[in-house]
């Protein structure tokens, strides 16, 4: 078994009331399946932005065991 | 170029003249050099706004406004970038970001900055967190 590392930002992070969470894995999962793998199995809503290792990534993406997945709502920097 | 995150205030006219000291082996070379700034409003969405919060991702951010930066002197006959945003608390006149392009002309300068301030916008990890009267927070949600 390896851990995933799963983060939060902003009004997703307060909603959840979490800002980083591990996962147990031993095979690799899709960016969607972390999600509900971590969020009581709700599908992943469509404005939530993804990315791995801190890259943009789809949903269906694959993320590896030592991965560092991310979830955002929608930027608002600049 | 240069990416930098602050938390500090910084005046954006002093910064890019401390910036362009250091392009001096481009002296002479550009002939078109163009700025942005972003100050952060005491108003949005109709009501008064006190002070802000900007979360950012670390280690994504940084890496993201390089990548951006590298496309645009890929993508345009530009010579040089700068990228300089805030992160933390932040309150009204400060400047939350400082785009700026150096170029031989003006066509290749003005669309570089652009593309930088735009995608920064829509695609940088930033967040902001509003603080309204009554310290009432509220998210922004989209960027224009």
């Amino acid at each position: 078994m390896m851990t995933i590392t799963v983060k939060f930002f902003a009004s997703l992070r307060e909603q959840l009331g979490k800002s980083e969470t591990l996962l147990s894995t031993s095979k690799p999962l899709t960016v969607s399946q972390v999600w509900s793998q971590v969020c009581d199995n709700i599908s992943l809503p469509a404005h939530i932005l993804t990315a791995v290792n801190m890259e943009y990534v789809e949903a269906n993406t694959l993320v590896n065991p030592g991965d560092e997945v991310a979830f955002f709502p929608p930027v608002t920097g600049g | 170029m240069k990416v930098e995150l602050t938390s500090q205030p910084f005046n954006p006219w002093t910064t890019l003249q401390a910036y362009e000291t250091t392009l001096s082996a481009q002296i002479g070379k550009y002939g078109a050099v163009t700025t942005f700034t972003g100050t952060m409003r005491d108003f949005n969405q109709g009501e008064d706004v006190q002070a802000m919060y900007l979360e950012h991702y670390p280690g994504m951010t940084e890496k993201y406004l390089q990548q951006l930066s590298h496309t645009a002197l890929q993508r345009w006959d530009i010579l040089d970038t700068l990228v300089i945003h805030r992160v933390g608390e932040i309150h009204p006149g400060e400047t939350i970001v400082l785009v700026a392009a150096w170029a031989s002309h003006r066509a290749p300068a003005f669309e570089a900055c652009r593309y930088l301030i735009e995608e920064l916008k829509h695609r940088a990890p930033f967040w902001k967190r509003e603080t309204l009267g009554g310290e009432k927070m509220r998210w922004v949600e989209s960027n224009g």
